[in-house]
């Protein structure tokens, strides 16, 4: 099983975001996805910074991504796309249909996440348009992948999210601006004041949602530390892990030693647990309510 | 510019036809469309009478095969496709890509819409799905501006529909989890957010408490107006402050904007709500047909009867044009 790690979701300061990746270089991860997908606002990081980090990590054996925006709604939006579409250099991520049809015919291409491909009559469409990699939806099922890969296209990868908070929803509306009582276009970039989704509790307390901007997230942390047999006996070619603003390095090593057997499962989630901003869920794989755990 | 209107079983069907709906939407008894809620729509028999009484009146029947498939259950969703086209539906509404394709392929003369739970927001997106299946039309996910609109209308081949009127989901349709992380069930794949199965309500010494699978969505004051407890409507707490944090309960009323949609080329307005009893959709088709009438006439103002019926059928206390205007810019 190969580790991936997804974009960073949040917004942080651009020499974190650079130390950030430094750290990376040196883990364990196979596949590293680069790029801003949730908010065009955001600018701390700029492309051309991604693509330094790019080849920072390709120097340093890793497979660069860059990942398209989720949610387009303006030709700036589409501009931004098209910029990642274009770049020669890395594979991108298309994560809607608009960033598919820009990249269609080209070869490598990886299906996101946010692009709902759910069937293999989907998956065998986004075959033929060149991609090479399927990312599940982050609510598949076991039963969901199985039945994708049982019919899998020939030369496509399977890559589940395995560890992180959920990506839940987006919208066009900023839920931390809206926090502040700001407009969404005079933010203030109040994302950068929580790098891990600012938190939502339920009025009696239990923590319930993570906000990031435009995007709704998990408290919770989802993790498949327990699943990895089944995972690789499902088929599934790579583990997604999601940023966090402590320890991402540490939870890509501790799921490395887990997948090659030195870490068992219990010992795994043990680690996972005490690095992880949130309780650990797993309940989607098994066709549950997200918020369960195992 | 059409209207388009809901029917959740037959006497609404009946109510959106006598009273001017160009298009009526339905669904199948099954989870192979996005209001897959007990005792709701249609069976083969109603939808053969449904089809035989809109078609008399000269009226077209669009039926909503708008969920996700997946391997284990995907000949629910051919056969639904197949029903359709074999029973004379005049349209399908759909969001796959595979079973966009399978329609155009078994089907190539059945009109396709593309579903808002498809998620295209671009005009980059609409044209996809126009240049690979022959999408004619494409419903807009309830997030763009009506600058948006009009950038996405002017630069594609297909007729784009836009929602007028009822409940109002703040995320992307189609890229929305959130009641399957609460409940197990979202529309994606259940087609159902917040299912009535796993709503409670509870009146406590603390109010009246709302809860998703066990979840507290929301607790009510006495006088505090309820509404249905899905995610995306609760109050939560961030810090000290206990807020709606993503929207207070509004209904989506754009009847002020019909002449910028019309301006712009929005070819057709939808009225939300299979949900919504006979009564509801008899009187919001009605208004909507007086008003889209009143535009052809070229003098156009809301007319304060039209707003104050509506009103009377919008979901919690207030009515908001939503992104159309974007408030919150």
């Amino acid at each position: 099983m190969k580790l991936a790690l997804g974009p960073l979701l949040y917004y942080w300061p651009r020499s974190v975001v650079l130390g950030f990746y430094d750290e990376i270089a040196d883990s364990p991860a196979d596949v590293v996805y680069l790029g801003e997908v949730v908010c065009s606002r955001r600018h701390e990081v700029t492309f051309e910074d991604w693509l330094a980090v790019g080849e920072r990590l390709a120097a340093a054996g890793k497979e660069v991504v860059l990942s398209a925006q989720a949610l387009t709604e303006s030709e700036g939006d589409l501009k931004l796309v098209r910029r990642a579409a274009a770049n020669g250099r890395f594979r991108v991520e298309a994560n809607d249909w608009g960033a598919a049809r820009i990249l269609a015919g080209t070869p490598g291409w990886v299906a996101g996440p946010h692009l709902n491909v759910y069937n293999p009559a989907t998956l065998a469409l986004v075959a033929e348009l060149g991609a090479t990699r399927w990312v599940a939806p982050v609510e598949a099922t076991r039963e969901l992948v199985a039945g994708m890969l049982g019919e899998r296209p020939a030369g496509m990868q399977a890559e589940v999210f395995g560890y992180g908070r959920m990506p839940l929803a987006m919208s066009a509306r900023c839920f931390t601006a809206r926090r502040y009582d700001r407009q969404k276009e005079d933010c203030g970039y109040a994302c950068l004041e929580h790098p891990d989704g600012m938190m939502l509790a339920t009025r009696e307390g239990q923590p319930f949602l993570a906000v990031n901007g435009v995007q709704t997230l998990s408290a919770g942390v989802y993790c498949l530390a327990d699943e990895l047999e089944a995972l690789a006996a499902t088929g599934v070619d790579l583990l997604r892990v999601s940023p966090q603003w402590h320890d991402t390095a540490d939870v890509l090593f501790a799921l490395r030693a887990a997948c090659d057997g030195a870490l068992g499962s219990f010992d795994a989630r043990k680690a996972l647990a005490a690095l992880a901003p949130g309780a650990l869920w797993n309940g989607f794989w098994h066709g549950h309510a997200g918020v369960r755990s195992p | 510019m059409e209207l388009v209107c809901p029917a959740g079983a037959l006497p609404a069907l009946k109510a959106a036809v006598d009273h001017g709906a160009d298009w009526v939407y339905l669904g199948l008894r099954d989870d192979t469309n996005a209001r897959n809620f007990p005792g709701l729509n249609f069976d083969e028999a109603a939808l053969a009478a449904g089809l035989a009484y809109a078609h008399a009146r000269g009226r077209k029947v669009l039926m909503a095969v708008n969920t996700y498939p997946q391997a284990a259950n995907w000949p629910r969703w051919t056969a639904a496709v197949d029903r359709a086209a074999r029973l004379g539906a005049d349209a399908i509404i759909v969001a796959d890509a595979g079973l966009m394709r399978y329609a155009c392929r078994a089907h190539p003369r059945l009109e396709l819409h593309l579903s808002v739970q498809g998620s295209a927001t671009s005009y980059e997106a609409i044209n996809f799905f126009h240049e690979h299946f022959g999408v004619k039309r494409a419903v807009l996910p309830r997030v763009l501006s009506l600058a948006q609109v009009e950038q996405v209308a002017r630069r594609t081949p297909v007729e784009i529909e836009v929602f007028g009127f009822g409940g109002l989901c703040v995320m992307v349709e189609g890229r929305c989890l959130l009641s399957a992380y609460a409940c197990g069930e979202a529309p994606n794949l259940s087609g159902a957010c917040s299912p009535a199965h796993a709503v409670r309500w509870h009146e406590t010494g603390a109010g009246l408490e709302s809860r998703l699978n066990g979840i507290l969505i929301d607790r009510y004051a006495a006088g505090e107006r309820a509404a249905y407890p899905t995610v995306c409507k609760g109050r939560y707490a961030a810090g000290n402050d206990t807020y709606y944090a993503f929207e207070e309960p509004a209904s989506l009323n754009t009847l002020e904007l019909l002449p910028e949609f019309a301006r712009i080329g929005v070819r057709a307005v939808k009225i939300e709500g299979r949900q919504r009893s006979p009564a509801y959709v008899a009187q919001v088709t009605r208004v909507w047909r007086e008003a889209i009438d009143a535009l052809k006439g070229g003098r156009f103002a809301p007319r304060t009867e039209w707003q104050a019926a509506l009103a009377r059928h919008a979901e919690g206390s207030q009515t908001t044009l939503g992104a159309f205007s974007r408030p919150w810019k």
